[in-house]
C-alpha cells in the first residue's frame, strides 16, 4: 500500500534484483517491514495486546472496547487533514484553534436557535472550519509566504476570536439536545458512530489522495514545488484545496468534540495541532512533503492516543505519557532517516553494479 | 515548511546576506547609504514600536506609571532571553520548538535539586542550565550531524522534555526558593523601574549581537541560511554550527527556566506551556525570514518589546488577553504579507531606478 511517488518506484527494481524463492520471501517480508503503515500497526497491536494481558478490561469490557475505538476519533480527523497539508510541504498549526471555534459554534447554535436540526449544525461546523482553512490557504498559496508563519498567526487569531466570543461562559451538556449528545455514545454493532465517521473520512481522503488526479498532484507539489509549477500544475489552487479540506476536517473535529464530551471550555484543542503533526510524522509522512499515506497518519494518531491510555495500565505513571510520545516521534524520524540512507546506498550499489 | 517557494524576485532586488541592513547587491548599493540603513524591516519594527509607545503614553491611563515598565520587563524576560538564540537558529533556516519544554524541564530540575537533593541554589541553577545545554545539544546533534529536519525533531523533543518535566514532578509544585536570589532578579535597578534581571539580558544581547553580526561564526550562520551547500564548500562547519546554536538555545532556555522558578517562586512541570510559539512569533515579527539567511537582533528585540508593549497597553485599557492574542496574530501575518504586497506593487510600477543602474 505504498501511495507515495518516491516509494512506489523502487519496488520493481528491488524485486528484479533479488532472484530465487528464499530471497523473494525475504523481499516480501522486508517490504512489509519497510512499509511504515504495517510497522506502526504492529506496534499498535502489541501495545493493545500487552495492555489487555495486564488488565483485560482494556479491550474486553464494553467500556474498554468503546473507549479504545472512540477516543482516537478526533485526532484521526485532524491527522487526516494535517497529512494532506504536510504532503504539499506546508503545515497547519491553526487546527486546534479552528476546532475550538467550531466546537463553540456548535453549542452556540443549539442555544441560540432552539430546535435547529442536528445536520444543519454539523454542516455549519464543517463550513466554518472550511472558511477558516480558506483564509489560511489564500494567505499561504497566494500571499506566497510560509505556512508556518501564517498558521501560527491564525492560531492566535482564531483562538482569540473564540475566547472573545465565548467570554467567560462555557457550553455544558444541558445546553445541547439529547439527540446530539446521543451521537457521541451511539454504537452500531458495538462500534461507536463517531469512530465510523472518522474512519470513513480517512478512507475517503485515502482514496482521493491515491487515485484522484488532484490528489496525486498534492504529492507532486510537495515533492518539488518548482518542478510541479514548471510541469504546469496549478500549485496555488491545489495548496488552497489542501488547506480548505484540512480546515473542514478540523471543523468536523470540533463538532465531534462537542458531541463526545458534551462540554466546550476555553481550552478545547489546546496543543492538539502538534499532536496532529506528530501523528503524521509517526505514520511516516515526510515533514517536507511529497511522501506518506493518510493510513499511516491515521494509525499514528490511533497509536498516540492508545499509548496515552495504555501507559497507566502498563505500570508507567501517566505523568510520563508525553515523554513516551516524544520518544516515539523521535524514533520515527530517526528510523525514516536510516531507511532512506539504506535505500540510497542500495541505489548506489545498483548503479555501480 | 512552506507551501511553495517564494516567487522569483529578480536577483538584483533580493537582499542577500546582510543581516545588519547592508545588502550586497548592485541594486542595493545603488541607493544612498542612509536609505540602505534606514529602509529596512528592522527600522520599520522599531518605528512601529516607538509609535505604539508614544501613543500608549498619551492615550492609555497609567501607562507612564512606574509599574508598567517594571512588569513589562519582568513578564517578557523569558521570551527576550530565548529570542536571542532562536534568532540565530531561524537565520540558519532551522527552528526549535522545544525551548518552552526545556524551560519547564530545567525549572523542574531546579526544584528537585534544591528542595529534594539539598543542593544550594546556585549549584542547582548551574546544573539546570547545564541540563538545558544537554537538551539543546541533543536537538543539535540530531539536526546537525544526523541531518534530520528540525521541525520534526523538536516537535518530538517538545513532547519528550515536557514529558520528563511533568514525569519528574507529577502534580507536585516546589516552592520556597531563597528570597535573596529571587530579589536579585526582581529588585529594581537603583531608583529606576527596570528589574535587575534585565542586566543579564543586556549582557547576553551584546554577546549574541557580537556573535551574529561581528564574527565569522555569525557570517557562517547567515551563509548556512542562504545556502548550506555553498556554506559547506566555503569552509563553514555546518553541522558544528547547528550543534552550537541548539546548545546555546538549550542553555539560555535553562537560564530562563531558573528565572521562571525564581520569579514565581514555583517549579512545576507544566510551566511556560505554549511559550515556544510566542518566542517564534516575536522573532518572525522582528524581521527574521523563516527561510533563513536574513534577520537582525535589534529587530527581534524590538519585535519582542512590541508584543509586550501592545499586551500591557491593552491590559491597562481593560482589554482581555484574547484581544491581545488576536492583535499579535494579525501583526505576525501582516509582517510577512505586507512586504510581499509591497514588492508586488513595486513590480507593477514603472521601473525608473532599474534603467539607471
Amino acid at each position: 500500500m505504498s501511495a507515495t511517488l518516491t516509494k512506489s518506484a523502487p519496488t520493481p527494481g528491488a524485486g528484479g534484483g533479488t532472484p530465487g524463492r528464499g530471497a523473494a520471501v525475504r523481499g516480501a517480508l522486508g517490504g512489509a517491514l519497510r512499509s511504515r503503515e504495517i510497522a506502526v500497526a504492529v506496534v499498535l497491536l502489541v501495545v493493545v495486546a500487552v495492555a489487555t494481558v495486564r488488565n483485560d478490561s482494556f479491550l474486553l469490557s464494553a467500556d474498554g472496547w468503546r473507549d479504545l475505538l472512540l477516543t482516537p476519533s478526533i485526532l484521526l480527523l485532524l491527522a487526516a487533514g494535517q497529512m494532506m497539508v504536510i504532503v504539499t510541504r506546508s503545515v497547519d498549526l491553526s487546527v486546534g484553534s479552528t476546532m475550538a471555534l467550531t466546537a463553540y459554534l456548535t453549542g452556540r447554535l443549539f442555544i441560540d436557535v432552539p430546535g435547529i436540526p442536528i445536520i444543519v449544525v454539523v454542516l455549519a461546523g464543517v463550513a466554518l472550519g472550511a472558511v477558516l482553512g480558506l483564509v489560511n490557504g489564500v494567505l499561504v498559496a497566494y500571499g506566497q509566504v510560509p505556512a508556518l508563519v501564517i498558521t501560527l498567526g491564525t492560531m492566535y487569531v482564531y483562538r482569540g476570536i473564540m475566547l472573545t466570543w465565548a467570554g467567560s461562559d462555557r457550553i455544558n451538556a444541558g445546553d445541547m439536545p439529547s439527540g446530539f449528545l446521543a451521537l457521541g455514545t451511539k454504537q452500531v454493532l458495538t462500534i461507536p458512530l463517531l469512530t465510523i465517521v472518522a474512519v470513513a473520512v480517512v478512507a475517503v481522503v485515502g482514496y482521493y489522495l491515491h487515485t484522484a488526479r488532484s490528489g496525486r498532484e498534492l504529492y507532486a507539489i510537495g515533492s518539488d514545488p518548482d518542478a510541479a509549477k514548471l510541469y504546469g500544475l496549478k500549485v496555488p489552487t491545489r495548496v488552497l484545496t489542501a488547506f480548505v479540506l484540512c480546515g473542514a476536517l478540523a471543523g468536523l473535529a470540533g463538532v465531534v468534540h462537542a458531541a463526545r464530551y458534551g462540554t466546550v471550555s476555553s481550552g478545547v484543542g489546546n496543543g492538539i495541532e502538534l499532536q496532529a503533526v506528530g501523528a503524521a510524522v509517526i505514520g511516516g509522512v515526510a515533514i517536507f512533503g511529497g511522501s506518506g499515506t493518510v493510513w499511516g497518519a491515521a494509525i499514528g494518531a490511533v497509536l498516540l492516543v492508545t499509548i496515552n491510555r495504555a501507559l497507566p495500565i502498563l505500570g508507567i505513571p501517566d505523568f510520563w505519557q508525553r515523554a513516551v510520545v516524544g520518544a516515539l516521534i523521535l524514533g520515527a524520524v530517526v528510523l525514516d532517516r536510516v531507511l532512506a540512507l539504506r535505500q540510497s546506498r542500495k541505489y548506489d550499489e545498483e548503479r555501480e553494479g | 515548511m512552506s507551501a511553495s517557494t517564494p516567487t522569483k524576485t529578480p536577483l538584483t532586488k533580493r537582499p542577500a546576506g546582510g543581516g545588519d541592513g547592508t545588502a550586497r547587491t548592485y541594486a542595493s548599493y545603488a541607493r544612498p547609504a542612509w536609505q540602505r540603513l534606514l529602509l529596512t524591516r528592522e527600522t520599520a519594527i522599531i518605528a512601529l514600536l516607538v509609535v505604539v509607545l508614544v501613543w500608549a503614553n498619551v492615550n492609555v491611563p497609567n501607562f507612564d506609571g512606574p509599574l508598567t515598565v517594571y512588569y513589562l520587563f519582568l513578564d517578557l524576560m523569558p521570551i527576550l532571553l530565548i529570542a536571542l538564540p532562536m534568532t540565530l537558529i531561524i537565520i540558519t533556516g532551522e527552528i526549535d520548538l522545544s525551548v518552552a519544554s526545556t524551560v519547564a524541564l530545567t525549572s523542574a530540575f531546579t526544584g528537585v535539586l534544591f528542595t529534594d537533593a539539598g543542593f544550594s541554589f546556585p549549584v542547582a541553577a548551574l546544573a539546570a542550565i547545564a541540563i538545558g545545554a544537554v537538551c539543546g545539544a541533543f536537538n543539535g546533534f540530531l539536526v546537525g550531524y544526523v541531518g534530520l529536519p528540525s521541525l520534526a525533531v523538536t516537535i518530538g523533543t517538545l513532547a519528550l522534555y515536557r514529558g520528563i518535566a511533568v514525569g519528574l514532578l507529577g502534580t507536585e509544585a516546589k516552592t520556597g526558593f531563597p528570597d535573596e536570589w529571587a530579589d536579585r532578579v526582581t529588585d529594581r535597578i537603583g531608583e529606576t523601574s527596570y528589574p535587575q534581571g534585565l542586566v543579564v539580558f543586556l549582557v547576553l544581547a551584546v554577546v549574541f549581537a557580537l556573535l551574529l553580526h561581528f564574527s565569522s561564526f555569525g557570517r557562517g550562520v547567515f551563509e548556512i541560511g542562504l545556502n548550506d551547500e555553498a556554506a559547506r564548500f566555503s569552509g563553514v562547519d555546518v553541522a558544528r554550527t547547528k550543534l552550537v546554536l541548539f546548545m546555546l538555545a538549550g542553555a539560555v532556555s535553562g537560564l530562563a527556566g531558573v528565572y521562571y522558578t525564581l520569579r514565581f517562586d514555583l517549579s512545576r512541570g507544566d510551566s511556560a506551556t505554549g511559550m515556544e510559539l510566542q518566542v517564534i512569533a516575536a522573532v518572525l515579527l522582528g524581521g527574521v525570514s523563516i527561510f533563513g539567511g536574513r534577520g537582525a537582533l535589534h529587530g527581534v528585540i524590538a519585535g519582542v518589546l512590541l508584543i509586550g508593549v501592545i499586551a500591557s497597553a491593552m491590559r491597562l485599557e481593560g482589554q482581555t488577553q484574547n484581544v491581545t492574542n488576536i492583535v499579535t496574530g494579525v501583526l505576525l501575518i501582516a509582517s510577512v504579507i505586507i512586504p510581499r504586497l509591497l514588492s508586488w506593487a513595486s513590480g507593477r510600477l514603472p521601473r525608473r531606478t532599474r534603467g539607471d543602474t
